[in-house]
This record gives structure tokens, sequence and C-alpha cells, in this order.
């Protein structure tokens, strides 16, 4: 068994996802996977119920602003088998940015998700309790995004 | 509903614990549903120390950003440096010095040391030991503290290493100093250890409660002794060693249970291997030798982005970093153990009683300056 | 609310607490915008005081210094140095302070030791106004003077100043139990200064709402 956390062999796992569910991965490198938000949740269910995979720890999520579109970006573990991938899903949408949410597969993504929400304003279908988290009810706008401006 | 069920109508009980709070675990509150003794129902609050230091590094270049990151966590603040600084190398492709490295991993385990003697304290002071173990962990905090003193001079956030290196090398007293302390530290623990770990008042409260399973603990994405008493041997200088961890030989406890004795039991065992590890240390540091590589003062790293991670001692601290080689950063965003870890608690405080609400709470050993970053 | 000038938003009717307390956090937000300051009237050397309420003054003011019960308001890395200083080795006790008062009933002091948030500052405000009179507060740490390193962030306080008044500000990121220490002494020079034939208060409590 691997002492480093390997990243995970990125090439190998988007063609099997590709196989699995035509049409999910986006961009591929040695770095990371990029899917198709709509094919997110089928995607992880994928990732974490595949025995040979067995990605049942969730690392992190977090989202980044490219000023024309959001990247959300999930940090997935596998610790039996020692690897590390990072998947990524592009949403292009920035009025309304809406992405299915994972706390179904993993519970550890219901406060990051929140997190993700109450900073840069992305909605995650299926949360249980999406409201802000850090900040109060009443705060306008979301202090992550590159349009909100530091006084 | 019987009789007596109609005579004594009860429905449940809102109470608010918090923000300001007898427990010094920082500014959380917690809105408990109860149902006379037993808690029904907890909603986490957070957001009462959320400062914006996601949006601040922004603003800041990557060595200012330095002391942004020893304010989070700020009982192990050396640990913060480390994850940090060790993101800003890997995505910038610097090699730190021989030296540098070993001074750097003696300070983490002496961070880590500190850090969970506080812990230790204060879930003591949280199950009603009430101030005693707090002095007398302070006592030893204090010397650990004021070798850290005497080496950048801050005693509680320490802006210590800088990418590349360190800020100062080591002084002449220190290596005599630290290697006295660790000496007498094992008899220290083994002290605390024989008065607290066949307590009767001490098992009584922590046996069997706030039991996280293994399968639990990991979906709640738990890290840190926390995952490990719950019965998962993952730690991040094992799994993906960093620095120099590869050269030393240590053990990772696990607990078997997953409940507060555990992780109690797991914390005392690591501040163990914590000596064991600097006293290796201090035999293979280099007498002499750079403890900062050449760095430009304006940093800009190359396009790209970059995780990295290290093993604090309240769990996994890792940066993500996306860099646009500009001289601040793009996008920091920090995994915090403590907030991650704080996912689980409303599995584990439902259906306890009050009383142990506390304890529980105290035993995942949590920070607030991380929580709400 | 008898301050002129400050615009209601109209009554808080709202019944789910959490935009109950999002309500009054914004309005805080755009009344405090100044800081309070502290009236120096207690160093006017030129009154004239009649012998038997200096005597008096004497015997309140020691017993008022000597004995402070101070709150425990730790909020941020601020607040292990105020629990360093009252362990054994910089002992708060030698100056009576020993007893960190869990309850704002019961205290003197108040030592705000941290990053004030916005979203605290209600409770801040609560805390300081449960306190009994005579009653003062310590700003402990750059953070509770002026924001310190977060002073241009979006949810933080620029200066605790601008919701209690403040009777002594330590400085320091984080001030060394010393220098908390020696603000506790100018705190006692303040107190030794007071007077009860001129019903001194530390500073105007001009915000109660």
């Amino acid at each position: 068994m691997p002492r480093m956390t390997n990243p995970a062999p990125t090439q190998e796992i988007a063609d099997r996802l590709e196989r699995e569910i035509p049409g999910s991965v986006a961009e591929r490198t040695d770095q990371h996977i990029a899917v198709k938000p709509e094919a997110l949740l089928a995607v992880a269910s994928v990732l974490k119920n595949t025995p040979e995979l067995d990605f049942d720890y969730l690392n992190w999520a977090t989202a980044v602003d490219y000023s024309s579109h959001f990247m959300i970006v999930y940090n997935v573990v596998s610790l039996k088998n020692n690897l590390s991938l990072i998947l990524k899903a592009r949403c292009d949408n920035r009025q309304d940015p809406v992405v299915p949410s994972l706390t179904g597969l993993w519970k550890g993504a219901n406060l990051q998700e929140r997190e993700i929400f109450d900073l840069m304003g992305i909605r995650f279908e299926n949360h249980p309790n999406m409201k802000r988290v850090f900040l109060w009810d009443g705060f306008t706008g979301h202090p992550l995004r590159k349009d909100f401006a530091l006084k | 509903m019987t009789s007596y069920e109609a005579m004594y109508q009860t429905e449940p009980f809102l109470l608010n614990a918090g923000p300001h709070h007898p427990s010094t675990h920082g500014v959380f509150r917690m809105r408990l549903t109860l149902d006379g003794e037993v808690i029904q129902d907890v909603e986490p609050i957070f957001g009462y120390l959320h400062r914006g230091v996601e949006k601040l590094a922004e603003t800041l270049n990557y060595t200012q950003a330095i002391v942004l990151t020893d304010r989070m966590d700020y009982l192990a603040s050396m640990s913060n440096n480390q994850a940090y600084v060790l993101s800003v190398e890997k995505l910038a492709g610097i090699k730190v010095p021989e030296r540098a490295e070993y001074i750097r991993v003696i300070m983490a385990e002496l961070m880590r040391i500190a850090s969970h003697l506080m812990a230790v304290g204060f879930l003591l002071n949280d199950m009603g030991a009430f101030m005693t173990p707090v002095l007398y962990m302070f006592r030893e905090r204090e010397k650990i503290v004021d070798l850290f003193e005497m080496v950048c001079g801050q005693r509680l956030t320490y802006n210590y290493m800088r990418i590349g290196g360190l800020s100062h090398d080591l002084p002449e007293e220190f290596i005599p100093a630290l290697q006295k302390l660790v000496d007498t530290m094992p008899r220290i623990i083994d002290e605390y250890d024989e008065l607290l770990a066949e307590n009767e008042i001490l098992l009584a409260r922590a046996r069997n409660v706030g039991i996280l399973t293994r399968e639990s603990a990991i979906n709640n994405s738990v890290a840190g002794p926390v995952l490990r008493g719950s019965g998962v041997k993952w730690d991040i200088r094992k799994a993906d060693p960093y620095s120099v961890y590869d050269r030393f030989t240590f053990d990772v406890p696990i607990g078997s249970v997953g409940d507060v004795y555990d992780r109690y039991r797991v914390r005392i065992q690591e501040m163990r291997e914590s000596t064991g590890i600097i006293q290796q240390a201090i035999k293979a540091l280099p007498a002499q030798g750079e403890i900062q590589a050449a760095v430009s003062k304006n940093l800009r790293p190359p396009v790209g982005e970059v995780y990295g991670h290290v093993e604090g001692p309240k769990g996994e601290l890792g940066f993500y970093l996306v860099s646009d080689n500009s001289l601040h950063p793009y996008r920091l965003h920090v995994r915090a153990p403590s907030f991650i870890n704080l996912g689980a608690l409303r599995e584990l405080l439902i259906g306890v009683k009050i009383a142990d609400a506390s304890v529980i709470f105290g035993s995942i050993d949590i920070c607030m300056g991380e929580v709400d970053r | 609310m008898g301050i002129e000038g400050i615009q209601k938003i109209g009554p808080i009717t709202v019944s789910d607490p959490d935009k109950a307390e999002g309500a009054e956090i914004e309005l805080m937000r755009r009344t405090c915008t100044e800081p309070i300051s502290d009236p120096d009237r207690w160093t006017e050397e030129d009154l004239r005081r009649n012998l038997l309420v200096t005597s008096l003054d004497t015997v309140i003011n020691w017993s008022r210094r000597a004995s402070i019960f101070p709150l425990n308001f730790g909020l941020a890395c601020c607040a292990f140095e105020m629990i360093a200083t009252a362990a054994s080795r910089f002992d708060i006790s030698r100056f009576g302070m020993e007893i960190f008062r869990p309850s704002p009933r019961q205290a003197d002091l108040m030592i705000v030791s941290g990053t004030l948030t916005w979203k605290m500052a209600p409770a801040l405000r609560r805390i300081y106004q449960q306190m009994a009179e005579p009653k003062w507060v310590i700003a402990m740490g750059s953070c509770a003077i002026s924001g310190g390193l977060f002073h241009n962030s979006y949810s933080v306080v620029p200066g605790v100043n601008l919701i209690v008044p403040v009777d002594v500000y330590v400085p320091g990121c984080p001030p060394r139990p010393e220098s908390l220490l020696s603000g506790v002494q100018a705190l006692y020079q303040k107190i030794k200064r007071q007077s009860i034939a001129k019903n001194d208060k530390p500073g105007p409590d001009t915000r109660d709402s």
C-alpha cells in the first residue's frame, strides 16, 4: 500500500466516469477532474459507492470566483487506498448560481456548503438547512465575490 | 396518554447557550431544544468571530498573509504558519534548507504539546474540575511559551515561519533549555495521567459519552484526535509526509470506542509521541546551516493552484491557494479542522443530557478563531 | 429611545429569531459610528471638596479598586493572555481580581479582549448594560482598541469604544500579561481620582436603548 497520499490517477478515473455517466466529464488534467454541474451528484455517487474507488471522506469544499464564472472545488479522499482527488464543477450563471448538494452522500458537506452560500452566494439544491452561517440575516452581498469591495 | 402524562403536559423548551458563556471555548452559540434534561435538537450558530480572513488575504501579499494565519487557531500558531508557508512553497517550487525543516518540526511538535495541554485542561474544566487542571497545564505551557519567546519574541501569535524558511535562527541557549524541558516532559505527562486516567469522576463522565462511530466520523469529515479516537488511523504526518517527518519514528495512537475518554487518551498519548519526535529532532538537527532559502521579496508564484496540508493539533489544517502570478493570492481557502469537526456536533448531542453537552463539546477541542475565520 | 438623529427602522415584529437578530445588528451598524468619549471631569483638580467627602472618597475608592471582579469576556486570542494573567505565573490574584465572574450582574470590570464583530456587538452592549454601577471597561489588544489587523474587514467593529465607553486601552497584539497588569494599575489611578460628591460616572452611558 502506498505511503504517500498519491494524487488519484485522474485519467483512469475520468475514463471510468465517462463510461458510466457519458458526457459528465468536462475537463481533465493530472491535477483535477472537472465535471458538469448537472452530473455532479451522479459522479459523486460513483466515486463514493464504487468499491475499487471508495472515496469515503470528503476533505473540503470551496468555491472560487473567476470573474466570468464560479468554480466549485471538492477534495475527496479514499482513506483505504490513500488517494486524493480534486473534483471541480463550473457554474456559469452569475445571477442565480445553483448546484446540487452533496450532503446526501457526505454529511461533512453540510457546513461547508452553507459557508459557500454565505460568502459566495451559490445555492445548493436539496440542502437540509440552506441559510447563512457566518454573517447575519440582513447582510447584503456575498463578501468573497470579486465585485464586493472592502472599504 | 396515561393519566400521569395527561396531568403533566410538557412541551419542548428552547434554551439559548451563548455566545457569552463561562466555558472558555470562545464565542459560540447553541440553540438547544430540550425535553426536560434531554436534548432533542441543537442548532449551533457561528459567526461571532468571523473576521473575513479569506477576503483580507486577497489584499495582502504572500508574506503579510502569514500574520493572518497566526490568529486563526491562536492556540497553535506555529502549525498554522507551517501549513501556509508549506502551501506557498509547494506552489512556487521553493526548497527549504535542512536546518529550517528540523527547526520547524521541533516548533510544530512543541506547539502540539502546548495545544493538547490546553485541550485536556479545558476539557476537565468543562467536567467540573474548575481551574485546577488548567492551572497545572498552564504551568507547563508557560515553559513551552518561554522557549518560543526566546526564539521569536512572542508568546501567542508567533509569526515565526517565513516562505522558504524561518525569520530568526535559534539562540544558543535554546537547545539546552529545550533538552531540559523534553527530558522532564514524560514524567510530567505521566503525573497528569496518573492523576486523571483512573479518576472515578472522569471515567463516569467520559466513558461511553459522546460516542462517534467510525462510519459516522468518516462521513462527517472529522479529522484529528476526534477521528483517531473513533478508530481510524489517519494522520497526515504518515499518510502524506511533509517537511522531514518521514525521517522520524513515531506511532499514531487510536481509540476504539469513539467516546470522550478515547479522545482524551489519544491526546495524552500524542503528547508522549511528540516528545519522542522532539528528542529525535534535537539529535538530528544540523549544527550549522541556512535557515532561509533565497526568495524574492516580491514573491509572485506562477499561475496555478495548490493544496498544502499539515497535521495540526486539532486535525488536518490545509490551505487551498489559487495564484494568478500577482503579489496577492487570488483565492485563499482554509480547511479549518475545528469548523468541519463541528459538523458532527448535532449528531453527537441529540439524545444526551444537557450536562454532557459541554463535555462532548470540550472533547472536540475547537478554537473559535479557526471555526469562524 | 431618547437619542435624536437616529433613524429607527420601525418596530421589529418578526417572529423568526434570526431575522430579529439580523435587524438589531444592522441597526447598530448604522447608528454606532462615533466613538464614545471619556469625559475628563475626573482630572479637574480645582473642585472644592469638603473634608468629610474627601476622606470618604479615599475609603470608598480604595475598596472599589482593591477588589474588582472582572467579567470573563474573552473573544479571541487576547483571551488567552488574559487567562495567562489569571494563572499562577502572573497571578492577577495579587490585585484582588482572581474571581472572574461569568455573570455580568456580579462583575465590576469588563476586559474586552479580542476582535469584536458586528454580530457580537449587540451581545456586548447588552452585557455592559447588565453590569451594575460602578463599572469600568478595559479594551485589551489592538483589535478591541481600533479593529487592529482586521480594521478594514466587512464584519469587524473598528474599536470597542463605538459600542461601550472604554476607560483604559491596553495596546499589544496580544499584550503581554505584564501590559495587562499595567493597564489595571492605570485603572487604579483613575478610580483613585473619582469622587462620590460629583456622582462621577466613568463615561456617558448615552447609548441605552
